[in-house]
C-alpha cells in the first residue's frame, strides 16, 4: 500500500462557521495505482488533494491520519511537511500553465527549485533532458521563458518538473480541464506514461470529467458533499456502479454517438447541500430516487465486493 | 434564416496595427428554423468570432451575414434594436454576465424598459413566469436573488429566459455549457433541444464534440478560422473525412471505448489511406492550389449534406 488515508477531516474556517469540505475519508492507494477522484464542484475533491500536500491558511486539520509508504505524513504541520513535499508527495497544480516563474528562464528556475531541495542541478540535468525528450519538448526549452511556450507545452514542462525527484505520490488537480481535446489527450497519456516509466509510484487524478478518468485511471473514487460515495476499479464504476449518485452522474454524460433524438439523457435534479451545516444521514438523500427511511442514518463506507466500497444502504443490501 | 456567406474577419495586430491576423476565413453556412448548428473548434479557431459577428458585436471584414434576407452589417440606428428582438446571445461565464451588485432578475427589467415599456405589470409578470418555466426554472427560486445566491446552471438558464422574453428566432449559445457541472450540463442541453423543437434556430458554439453530437442537426468543424468539414451531424461523426476531424474525434475521451480502440476503428474504416483526405486522393492531382486566400479549393461534396475542405499541410498561404 502506497498511501493510506484514514478518517481524514479537513474543514474551512469561515465567519459563519466551519465548512465541512472533507468529512471523514478513508481509502488506500496501491503501488502503481492511478486513482481518479471525481465529483461535482464543491464536493471536496480538491480539498482532499490539497490536504495531502499543503493545507492553506483557511483550511483546518480536524482529524485523521495519512500514511505514505508506512510513514505518517504530518499534514497538520506546515513546516514538518516540507521534508516530504516534492520528494515524496508532489503536485501538478490546477493552473499549471501559470505555475512557472515568468521572470526566470525555465532552466534557471529548475536549478533554483532543485537547489532549494538540496539537490544538484548538474547531477539531475541528464535525467531532466531525457524526460524533456520523452514528453516531446525541445531541449532548448530550458533556455526559454515560460511566455515563449504554448499552454500545452507549459503543462508538459510543469509535469516534468513536478515529477523530477520521482515522488511516491503525485496529485494532478484538474490538469486537463482547460485544454483542447487533442492536447487533453496528450497530457492524459503523458500522465499514464510517467507511471509506466516509474517516475511516480502512485497518482491521484482529480477531475470532474469522468470520461478522462475512464481513459487514464485504474480505480475511481467518487465523492459527494465531502463524503466518499463509491470506490471501485474504473471498469466497475462505469459499467456497474452501485451508488445511486454514481449511476446518475454517469448516465448524465453525453458521449459521441448519443443523440438527443434517439436517447434523451437526464441530469440530477436539485443541488448539493450546503457543507456549513450538512444534513444528517446520507447527504445525497434529498436528491436520491431510492431514498427510504434508513437513509436518515449515515451509511458507512463498506466493502460490497473485492476492491469495491460503497456508502449506500441500498447497495449494501441492508434495505430491509 | 441566419445565413453566413463567405464571411471573413481580420484583426489588426502588431505595432500600429501593421499586421493582419485572419481569425475567420471564408466561412459559409446556414442556421435554419428549428435547427441546432454546432460550431466546433479548438481555442483560436475563430468560433467565438463568428458568433460575435452574428450578434453585431464586431464588424464583418469581408462577406456578409444575412438574417431573413436582410444584411446584418447594414442594420443601423433604430433597426438594431429590432434585430436584437430576434437574435440574442448567451455566453460562457454566467458569473461575469451579471452585475454582482444588482439582483439577477434585473436583466429582465432591462428588457422590459427597452422593449415592453408600455406593457401592464401583471401581463409582464406572466410573461416572465412563462419564460422561466420554459427553461425549467421555478420562478420563486430564482427571482429576487443576487447572482451569488444562484448556481451557474440557474444563471445560465436565466440568461436564456431573458432572451426568450423577446420574439426570438436565433440564439447564439457560446460555450454555455462548459462552466457548468456534469450533473446540470445535461439539463441545459435538453432545454436547448426543447427550444429547437419550438422552431428556434440555435448556433451552438463549443469545443466539446460530444455535446455538439448530442443536440445538433448540423456540424461545422473549424480549424484556424477555416471550415474543414461540415454537414449533417451523423455524417460528420459517422464518416469523418478530413484528417483533422479524425484527430479530434479520436481524441475525445469516451466512456466505453479507450483511445486506442477508437483509433483502430477509424483506421479500419479508412482502409490503407487513413490520414489522407478525399480531397488529396481525388482532387489534388487535378487542381493546383494558388497562393491567394480566395483561390483555395471550395468545400467539396463527399456525400449528400457532407462537405470537406482540405489543404495540404504547410502549403500555400493558409498554413493550415
Amino acid at each position: 500500500m502506497s498511501l493510506q488515508v484514514s478518517d481524514l477531516r479537513v474543514y474551512y474556517r469561515t465567519l459563519a462557521g466551519d465548512v465541512k469540505a472533507l468529512d471523514g475519508a478513508t481509502f488506500s492507494i496501491a503501488d502503481k495505482e492511478i486513482m481518479g477522484l471525481a465529483g461535482e464542484s464543491g464536493c471536496g475533491k480538491s480539498t482532499l488533494g490539497n490536504s495531502l500536500i499543503r493545507l492553506d491558511g483557511r483550511m483546518k486539520y480536524v482529524a485523521g491520519s495519512v500514511k505514505l509508504d508506512n510513514n505518517e505524513l504530518p499534514i497538520w504541520d506546515n513546516s514538518a511537511m516540507n521534508e516530504f513535499r516534492y520528494r515524496d508527495v508532489s503536485v501538478i497544480p490546477q493552473y499549471a500553465m501559470s505555475a512557472m516563474n515568468p521572470t526566470r528562464k525555465i532552466g534557471k528556475m529548475t536549478a533554483e527549485l532543485l537547489e532549494s531541495r538540496g539537490e544538484s542541478f548538474a547531477e539531475i540535468r541528464p535525467e531532466l533532458l531525457r524526460r524533456i525528450d520523452l514528453v516531446g519538448l525541445q531541449r532548448d526549452v530550458l533556455s526559454r521563458y515560460p511566455i515563449e511556450l504554448s499552454g500545452g507545452m507549459k503543462q508538459r514542462m510543469v509535469m516534468v518538473l513536478s515529477t523530477l525527484l520521482d515522488p511516491s505520490l503525485l496529485i494532478a488537480d484538474e490538469i486537463t480541464s482547460a485544454l483542447d481535446v487533442s492536447t487533453q489527450r496528450a497530457v492524459a497519456e503523458t500522465l499514464v506514461s510517467f507511471r509506466d516509466h516509474g517516475f511516480v509510484k502512485s497518482m491521484i487524478v482529480i477531475t470532474h470529467d469522468v470520461s478522462i478518468l475512464y481513459q487514464t485511471a485504474d480505480t475511481i473514487l467518487v465523492m459527494y458533499a465531502g463524503k466518499l460515495a463509491e470506490k471501485a476499479p474504473t471498469k466497475t464504476i462505469i459499467q456497474d456502479p452501485r451508488h445511486p449518485y454514481t449511476r446518475m452522474l454517469i448516465s448524465s454524460l453525453p458521449e459521441v454517438g448519443i443523440r438527443y433524438a434517439n436517447k434523451k439523457l437526464s441530469g440530477i435534479p436539485g443541488s448539493p447541500p450546503s457543507l456549513l451545516n450538512p444534513p444528517t444521514g446520507c447527504r445525497f438523500r434529498a436528491r436520491c430516487p431510492l431514498a427510504f427511511d434508513k437513509c436518515a442514518e449515515e451509511p458507512p463506507f463498506v466493502k460490497i465486493a473485492r476492491d469495491h466500497d460503497v456508502a449506500c444502504w441500498k447497495a449494501t443490501g441492508s434495505d430491509a | 434564416m441566419l445565413s453566413f456567406n463567405r464571411v471573413s474577419k481580420f484583426y489588426k495586430v502588431g505595432t500600429f496595427g501593421g499586421k493582419e491576423l485572419a481569425a475567420v476565413r471564408d466561412v459559409s453556412f446556414d442556421v435554419n428554423e428549428g435547427e441546432v448548428v454546432s460550431l466546433i473548434g479548438e481555442s483560436g479557431s475563430g468560433k467565438t468570432t463568428i458568433g460575435k459577428m452574428a450578434l453585431k458585436l464586431i464588424e464583418i471584414s469581408r462577406g456578409s451575414i444575412t438574417c431573413d434576407g436582410a444584411d446584418v452589417a447594414a442594420i443601423r440606428g433604430g433597426a438594431v434594436k429590432s434585430y436584437y428582438r430576434h437574435v440574442q446571445g448567451v455566453f460562457q461565464d454566467p458569473f461575469s454576465s451579471y452585475n454582482p451588485i444588482f439582483k439577477a432578475d434585473r436583466v429582465f427589467a432591462m428588457i422590459r424598459s427597452e422593449y415592453f415599456a408600455d406593457m401592464a405589470r401583471s401581463e409582464w409578470d406572466d410573461k416572465v413566469d412563462a419564460a422561466l418555466r420554459s427553461v425549467t426554472l421555478e420562478p420563486g427560486q430564482v427571482l429576487n436573488k443576487y447572482p451569488h445566491q444562484l448556481s451557474g446552471g440557474q444563471l445560465q438558464r436565466l440568461l436564456v429566459a431573458r432572451a426568450l422574453l423577446l420574439d426570438l428566432k436565433i440564439l447564439v449559445a457560446d460555450e454555455i455549457i462548459s462552466m457548468l457541472d456534469a450533473s446540470t450540463r445535461i439539463d441545459v442541453l435538453n432545454m436547448l433541444a426543447e427550444l429547437k423543437g419550438r422552431g428556434m434556430g440555435i448556433l451552438f458554439i463549443t469545443h466539446d464534440l460530444s455535446l455538439g453530437n448530442y443536440i445538433s442537426e448540423k456540424t461545422v468543424i473549424l480549424r484556424r478560422g477555416v471550415v474543414v468539414e461540415m454537414g449533417a451531424t451523423d455524417k460528420v461523426f459517422g464518416n469523418p473525412t478530413h484528417p483533422y476531424t479524425k484527430i479530434l474525434i479520436s481524441s475525445v475521451p469516451q466512456l466505453h471505448k479507450k483511445w486506442a480502440d477508437v483509433e483502430a476503428e477509424i483506421r479500419a474504416r479508412g482502409g490503407d489511406d487513413a490520414g489522407v483526405c478525399l480531397y488529396h486522393r481525388f482532387y489534388r492531382p487535378m487542381a493546383q492550389v494558388a497562393d491567394g486566400p480566395d483561390d483555395r479549393p471550395a468545400m467539396l461534396k463527399v456525400e449528400d449534406d457532407h462537405y470537406v475542405g482540405c489543404f495540404e499541410l504547410g502549403q500555400g498561404v493558409c498554413k493550415v
